[in-house]
């Protein structure tokens, strides 16, 4: 039987030399029914074109580096099989919404400074000592905010915002899911100090519903629902009397 | 010249980087740290480690226990002070973690939950779910975020470290995105890169796993300790090497062979599935050869059967095996047995570094994986590392703030020069490199290939000797190689071939330590020395940089207070 094979489309820009991004074209092996499109792109690396290149690092879907678009749709390429292409052709090409840095790199900077904006960290009014112990906490308190808490950080959900697209100043989703991680965290008292970043008019009320972002979640949170329940949360607040506002 | 400064500079944003660094503006607030890594913090491989942290935080439990287990684990190469210091610190650590935000599993009165692990005697791996290291990772990170003192260099690699009469005071690293060269000075700096299982073809660790800190270490006249020691992880997926946690054997799961037989009754018949993991290790592999595996398309298996446990446990305690499984595999592990066999995954050796993670070289540290501090001699058991880099992440943290309290300032003098010399090393050696014609896909995969080959969980003299020549005539191709990319941006490739030259250094000193250590003990199992030999060899072995491809090797006593070497049976 002849050797399988499968053609490759990957985004190929270079800002010194390259004006705009242009597709580059390869022939691979399709030797294993288990490869994936990351295997794909490692083999045109280390045997046809080292110069291609892209983000990766665990290939089990939890670092979060090799987010990219394939064949239109936001994927973590690691767990992206190439049977569910095969016999069609596959084309890669960068996250959506973000800048190119670089072939299949793009700029994230951006959600690294929106991350650090939301105070992704336990705000308590008084820290309790060490050796107080543990805060007490039941796997129902943890069921409150567990989805949110499983964010990998991989930028499908942006890719895949139309509003992010359109305004960068969005927070988008996955801080926002992030920030709905630590406010429902029983532990946490600084829902009050994240409310100025989230309910701000680039925060939660720029999201137009479209829902696209848990579509695309590989982890299945669910931003937009993090996004509706902030929206609902932050008018309460607002027709609540001040002194019941934590 | 001006170059950015630091008083800390810490190498690597994984669990040890990070908890050193908030380690060291806890200690003195007004100190400014520096975090170089080559990748963002979030995607550092701690993210990867799954069953958990173990700590001794349940009555029934004691510091001594979990010191002898661990030393028990090593096979006696541990330094038992340092064993016993970690014991008392983890605990701590894990009750820092949780105020910090980590989402530990819980018992129904609302405390840390505890499971049992492989080796150790009572439960005591805190957990949770199994995603502990990526739990761990992101809640360590952002909170790293609320101190203005850590100031990132996130996506930069670091070439060299600069030492100047004797005290390390920087590095130069190369910034990804730009491809500029930087000198980053600071009165110490802290190597937390992790591991290097990236030296094998079939390992549990991502891309990013080459060793850069063991061998920036190296280069710099540190001795790396006990490089023999590699542990092979009883239960990695065919193919991918994807990590099945231990924390299945944990929950109860069976390891069996072709003929459904729960084959570690011959081996570990009172530990049976919670041995430590060199030893399962070994036996599976005796299984295969007496032809009692499953033979799949890759390579040979065996079975890790869940299937008891039921769906609510399964969805409860061990989510994320059965996300793999579905993804990975096309199985439910609710319903089929997954696959597995013995994968490379963690180096008990690493940097020469003492208990506080101070190496030889004044002003230079090293925690987590990339060190030895003496944690871990010669198999570690599981759920020791992630407490391993919270204890001694913060310990190297803190002993780094003490130690810049009084340094000097480093002049900014001769690191113009060094920057220099550096900068033209690697644009002559690889980027304006016009000859060549080896690809480093091809060298680097035929040495992941020999390490399997020839250091696996079964070594000889003849395998290893001839695993010396193939890393010979390895780096005599890498002068021959070839580089495409001659761009300054994003340069994956210039990456690549640094990552490629560190690696084959680790691996070279993986198997000359591994060739003059004759006998078996630990992970570091040899056929023609099968037993221990405490006369000669209750020692590490510390290798040292030579000219040659081979190391000068020297021997150290290993520290016994408490626990008197014993034949270790389970």
């Amino acid at each position: 039987m002849a050797e399988k094979r499968i053609t490759v489309r990957a985004t190929r820009f270079d800002p010194a030399k390259d004006s705009e991004p242009r597709l580059q074209s390869y022939d691979i092996p399709f030797s294993d029914d288990s490869m994936v499109v990351l295997d794909a792109l490692n083999y045109i690396k280390s045997h046809v074109d080292g110069s291609l290149s892209y983000r990766w690092s665990c290939r089990m879907g939890i670092c979060g580096s090799c987010g990219m678009t394939v064949n239109g749709t936001p994927k973590l390429t690691c767990s992206a099989f190439l049977r569910d292409y095969w016999p069609g052709s596959i084309t890669i090409t960068p996250l959506n919404n973000f800048p190119i840095v670089r072939d299949l790199v793009v700029d994230m900077e951006d959600f690294m400074e929106k991350l650090k904006s939301i105070k992704p960290w336990i705000i308590r009014k008084q820290e309790m000592p060490l050796g107080a112990g543990e805060h007490r906490q039941t796997m129902e308190q943890i069921d409150d905010f567990r989805q949110f808490s499983q964010c990998i950080n991989c930028m499908l959900c942006y890719a895949a915002c139309p509003v992010y697209g359109l305004d960068d100043k969005f927070l988008g989703p996955a801080a926002i899911a992030l920030a709905r991680r630590y406010n429902l965290d029983s532990r946490d008292q600084g829902t009050k100090e994240r409310l100025p970043v989230i309910a701000h008019s680039d925060g939660v009320w720029e999201c137009s519903f479209v829902g696209e972002c848990s579509v695309v979640c590989p982890k299945g949170v669910d931003p937009a629902k993090a996004i509706q329940q902030t929206k609902l949360d932050t008018s309460v607040r607002f027709i609540l009397p001040y002194g019941n506002r934590e | 010249m001006d170059f950015e400064s630091y008083d800390v500079l810490v190498v690597g944003g994984g669990l040890a980087g990070i908890r050193a660094a908030i380690a060291v503006v806890e200690t003195n607030p007004s100190l400014k740290v520096g975090m170089v890594s080559k990748v963002y913090p979030m995607r550092s491989h701690t993210v990867s480690a799954e069953g958990g942290a173990a700590a001794v935080l349940r009555p029934e439990d004691s510091y001594e226990t979990h010191a002898y287990d661990t030393i028990k684990g090593s096979d006696y190469l541990a330094d038992q002070d340092v064993v016993e210091a970690f014991v008392r610190e983890a605990p701590i650590e894990v009750i820092q973690m949780e105020h910090w935000g980590c989402p530990w599993s819980r018992d129904p009165d609302g405390k840390i939950s505890v499971r049992p692990f492989g080796g150790m005697t009572t439960w005591r791996t805190c957990f949770a779910a199994d995603k502990t290291g990526f739990h761990m990772l992101h809640t360590v990170f952002q909170t790293s975020l609320k101190y203005p003192q850590i100031h990132r260099h996130d996506e930069a690699f670091v070439t060299k470290l600069l030492v100047e009469d004797g005290r390390c005071v920087g590095v130069v690293a190369i910034d990804m995105r730009s491809g500029r060269f930087d000198a980053i000075t600071a009165k110490a700096v802290i190597l937390a890169t992790g591991g290097m299982g990236r030296v094998y073809a079939f390992t549990t660790n991502g891309n990013i796993c080459t060793g850069d800190g063991m061998a920036l270490a190296y280069r710099a006249g540190v001795g790396l300790k006990d490089m023999e020691m590699v542990q092979f992880h009883p239960t990695g997926l065919p193919f991918t090497g994807i990590l099945i946690t231990e924390a299945v054997r944990g929950e109860g799961g069976y390891l069996t062979n072709k003929d459904g037989e729960r084959f570690l009754k011959r081996y570990v018949p009172n530990k049976m599935e919670l041995g430590p993991r060199d030893i399962i290790s070994r036996a599976m592999i005796t299984e295969f050869e007496a032809g009692r595996g499953f033979e799949g398309p890759h390579g040979k298996y065996m079975h890790l059967d869940v299937r008891h446990l039921g769906e609510a446990v399964i969805d409860r305690k061990l989510p994320f095996m059965r996300e793999l499984g579905r993804e990975f595999v096309g199985i439910d592990i609710v319903h089929d047995p997954i696959p597995v066999r013995p994968v490379m995954h963690y180096m008990m050796g690493g940097v020469d570094a003492n208990i506080s993670g101070a190496t030889p070289v004044s002003g230079l540290y090293a925690a987590g994986e990339c060190a030895n501090v003496g944690l871990n001699g010669g198999n570690r058991l599981g759920s020791n590392s992630l407490s391993e880099c919270l204890v001694f992440g913060a310990a190297t943290g803190r002993a780094a703030a003490d130690y810049v309290s009084s340094a000097k300032a480093v002049s900014a003098n001769p690191i113009e020069g060094m920057l220099k010399d550096e900068t033209k090393r690697i644009e002559m050696d690889y980027l304006e490199k016009k000859s060549g014609e080896e690809r480093i896909g091809a060298i680097r995969e035929d040495m992941q290939l020999s390490m399997d080959a020839g250091a696996g969980v079964f070594r000889t003299r003849e395998g290893l000797e001839n695993l010396t020549k193939q890393l010979g005539k390895l780096r005599d191709r890498f002068g021959r190689i070839k580089i495409e990319d001659s761009s300054r941006t994003f340069n994956t490739e210039l990456m690549s071939v640094l990552e490629l030259d560190y690696m084959l250094e680790v691996a070279e000193v993986i198997t000359y330590s591994a060739l003059a250590r004759e006998e078996s003990r630990g992970a570091h199992a040899r056929r023609d020395f099968p037993e221990r030999d405490d006369e000669k060899f209750l020692k590490h072995t510390i290798a040292f940089r030579t000219d040659e491809i081979s190391p000068r090797l020297e021997y150290r006593d290993v520290r016994i207070t408490n626990f008197k070497p014993q034949a270790r049976a389970y």
